[in-house]
């Protein structure tokens, strides 16, 4: 089975980040796999070692991303490709990403493929659909299971918490949620063994895309952190006054009602 | 001079710290609080490969160096001292004697279940009265026929009860000008006569364990004898030297999760109005725990270097020893009291940080016997 994995590089969102000039600090951010594909590379690893076959993981990214494509070598993938779209590409969005996937892929001997449900930065959860829309294949979001028999694939679907049961059939696209599997640590073995696999590389060129194939369909206008949370506060007083306070300052200050 | 770490080091260091924050930490108060030892944990550590970095696949190791080794030690040192000593002791005494001067036999028997993590190494080297000054062991083992007698008594010996085999020194015999020969011997656990008992109750590192071991009549193979039966125990001290380095990086764990701590908590700390981060007498503490931090990892990785250089790496080890565990100690004071009173409750951990940084102090050779070592380097 050919098994494709669609995986980001994304910052730590438990390390401090910074944001300056409208954009995200690059410097001295953690950089990690986005948590969610984690799931989708561990997924895809039970699978193959399962029914046989190859996992390819695939990022649109730029250089360092070559760090977490190591990783998930590490952890047990065969192949990994990176679309480095660094000297092409300024400002990217979902469209960009999803196109470029699609028109890897479609070159590709493609059974099934695995994203994580959503990128933890952007979280817009549109690259997955999106590249199955492309390639027209069908796809199930937010898996917490998933059993493959021949061609018949069964489903459990996270829906708001319940489970929905979905049957469908390769080649499909999933993506993946929490809940589906506890993602392996790297071994030392597999970190060693990481350098030898294969790692290719390639540019929008390769794929014969040009830069205004892939341009953005939304604009950014600005990045900002939330506000700081401030300090609570705590009415005193007898209870008719302090329910009466409450209700001016959420009309007036809160400005909810 | 290049400082970057290898893309293997690196992704080593992020997945012992992922291993560390996620397995272990969450268990480190109670480790500590019931002094029981994670066997659990080491299992786990045994199927990453952690127990077998600085070893080559064929002997069931990682193929890592010993840099990559450092940075594990410290990542566990972070989170708790008790599992960082014990890894450390299996490592490198526990291991390293048998791949620098065993057989290729013994490499197999003994050596592939350890580095595999199949199995926790001990060294018994301590005794009663035989502590800093090793030539004064009395444990003898004596020539019958094919086997070796062994008697004696160790103490203090990190891993012993949970060993499958111990390596343990004894006098072999006597050299040409009449001093006892010191040689090191495989002691499988489950020969008859040896008796091993884990009574202590200590101030630190007490998830590790630590055990007394009486050794009545054991036999074993004269095959068990690691490296030349003629060089003694001099051939030993290369391992120790290994040893210091981890004993080192157990130290810049436990310095560094001491600054986190400290630090962390400085700036969430409000006394007069303000962080008390915002005080320069709390500053300056945290200035001199980070240089200090600094400065212990870099001189614990340069002797880790040199080892993996095949340079010559005493001092250094030596230094990397002295230098980040007494650093240890002293950010753990330091943390303890930016925490105040906090800081005096096991539940905040730096407290436990003292007690743990205080055994590196004493372990594989006390401060002292490391300036001894330093001052004899500089030709005194
Ligand atoms: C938790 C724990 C785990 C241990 N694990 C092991 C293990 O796995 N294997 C093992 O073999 N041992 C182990 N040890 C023993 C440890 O290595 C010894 O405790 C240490 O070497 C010191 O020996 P000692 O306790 O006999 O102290 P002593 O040698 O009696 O030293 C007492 C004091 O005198 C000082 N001193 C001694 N000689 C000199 C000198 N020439 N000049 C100046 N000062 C000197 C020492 O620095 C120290 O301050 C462990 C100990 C502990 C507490
Ligand atoms: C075992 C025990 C028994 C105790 N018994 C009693 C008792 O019987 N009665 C009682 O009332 N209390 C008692 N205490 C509380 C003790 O007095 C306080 O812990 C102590 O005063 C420190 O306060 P804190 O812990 O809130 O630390 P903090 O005041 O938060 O101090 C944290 C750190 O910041 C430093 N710091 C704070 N302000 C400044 C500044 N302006 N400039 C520079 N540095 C600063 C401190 O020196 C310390 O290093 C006890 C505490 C313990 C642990």
């Amino acid at each position: 089975m050919n098994i494709y994995v669609l995986m980001k590089k994304t910052f730590d969102t438990e390390e401090k980040i910074q944001v300056s000039g409208g954009a995200i600090e690059q410097d001295g951010a953690e950089f990690i796999i986005n948590p969610y594909d984690e799931y989708a590379i561990e997924e895809a690893i039970n699978i193959r070692d399962e029914h046989g076959g190859e996992v390819t993981v695939v990022t649109v990214g730029d250089e360092d991303s070559e760090q977490q494509l190591r990783t998930a070598l590490a952890m047990g993938a065969d192949k990994a490709t990176l679309i480095n779209i660094e000297d092409d590409v300024e400002d990217g969005d979902q469209y960009t990403t999803s196109t470029i996937l699609a028109t890897y892929l479609k070159d590709q001997e493609v059974d099934l493929i695995l994203a994580g449900n959503v990128a933890i930065d952007q979280a817009s959860g549109q690259v997955g659909p999106r590249v199955a829309d492309q390639l027209d294949i069908p796809y199930v979001t937010t898996i917490t299971g998933i059993t493959i028999d021949g061609e018949q694939v069964n489903i459990e679907k996270d829906v708001e918490g319940d489970v929905e049961k979905v049957q469908t059939s390769l080649p499909l696209l999933v993506t993946c949620q929490q809940g589906l599997n506890e993602p392996r640590y790297p071994s030392l073995p597999g970190i060693m063994k990481a350098k030898k696999k294969p790692l290719e590389e390639l540019e929008l060129d390769d794929l014969d895309l040009d830069e205004d194939d892939v341009e953005a369909k939304t604009e950014t206008t600005d990045v900002f952190l939330p506000p700081e949370k401030e300090a609570g506060k705590v009415l005193e007083g007898e209870i008719d006054d302090q329910v009466k306070e409450l209700v001016s300052l959420l009309r007036t200050e809160a400005k909810v009602l | 001079m290049n400082f970057t770490l290898s893309e293997e080091q690196e992704m080593t260091r992020k997945m012992v710290r992922d291993f560390a924050e996620g397995k272990i930490q969450p268990r480190a108060v109670d480790i500590d609080v019931k002094a029981e030892f994670p066997e659990d944990i080491f299992k786990e550590m045994g199927e990453l490969g952690l127990l077998g970095i600085p070893y080559p696949e064929e002997y069931g190791g990682s193929g890592g160096d010993t840099v990559t080794y450092a940075l594990a030690v410290e990542e566990i040192g972070r989170v708790c001292g008790s599992t960082g000593l014990s890894y450390a002791a299996s490592v490198s005494l526990g291991s390293s004697p048998i791949y620098q001067f065993g057989t290729e036999e013994q490499k197999q028997e003994f050596l592939i279940p350890l580095a595999q993590g199949k199995a926790l190494g001990s060294f018994g080297l301590t005794e009663p009265n035989a502590g800093s000054d090793a030539g004064g062991t009395k444990t003898t083992a004596k020539t019958d026929g094919d086997d070796f007698i062994i008697n004696g008594e160790k103490c203090f010996i990190t891993n012993a009860s949970y060993a499958k085999q111990i390596i343990v020194t004894a006098i072999t015999g006597k050299d040409d000008r009449g001093k006892n020969i010191i040689s090191a011997i495989v002691v499988p656990t489950d020969t008859k006569g040896v008796t091993i008992t884990d009574n202590y109750d200590k101030m630190g590192v007490r998830g590790s364990n630590t055990a007394e071991i009486v050794l009545e009549d054991v036999r074993v193979p004269k095959a068990n004898l690691i490296g030349d039966p003629d060089a003694g125990f001099k051939q030993f001290l290369q391992t120790l030297d290994g040893g210091r380095i981890s004993i080192g990086a157990l130290g810049v764990g436990i310095a560094q999760a001491s600054l986190d701590r400290a630090l962390a908590y400085a700036k969430e700390r409000k006394q007069f109005g303000q962080s008390i981060s915002n005080f320069q007498a709390i500053q300056f503490k945290l200035a001199d725990m980070a240089m200090e931090v600094e400065m212990s990892r870099n001189i614990v990785l340069k002797a880790a270097w040199l080892k993996d250089q095949g340079k010559v790496f005493t001092k250094e080890a030596a230094m990397a020893k002295l230098y980040a565990t007494e650093t240890a100690f002293r950010s753990a004071n330091q943390a303890i009291q930016i925490l105040g009173g906090y800081g005096y409750m096991r539940e905040y951990e730096v407290e436990r940080y003292l007690r743990d940084a205080k055994l590196l102090e004493i372990g594989e050779g006390t401060s002292e016997i490391q300036r001894l070592v330093i001052a004899r380097q500089l030709g005194c």
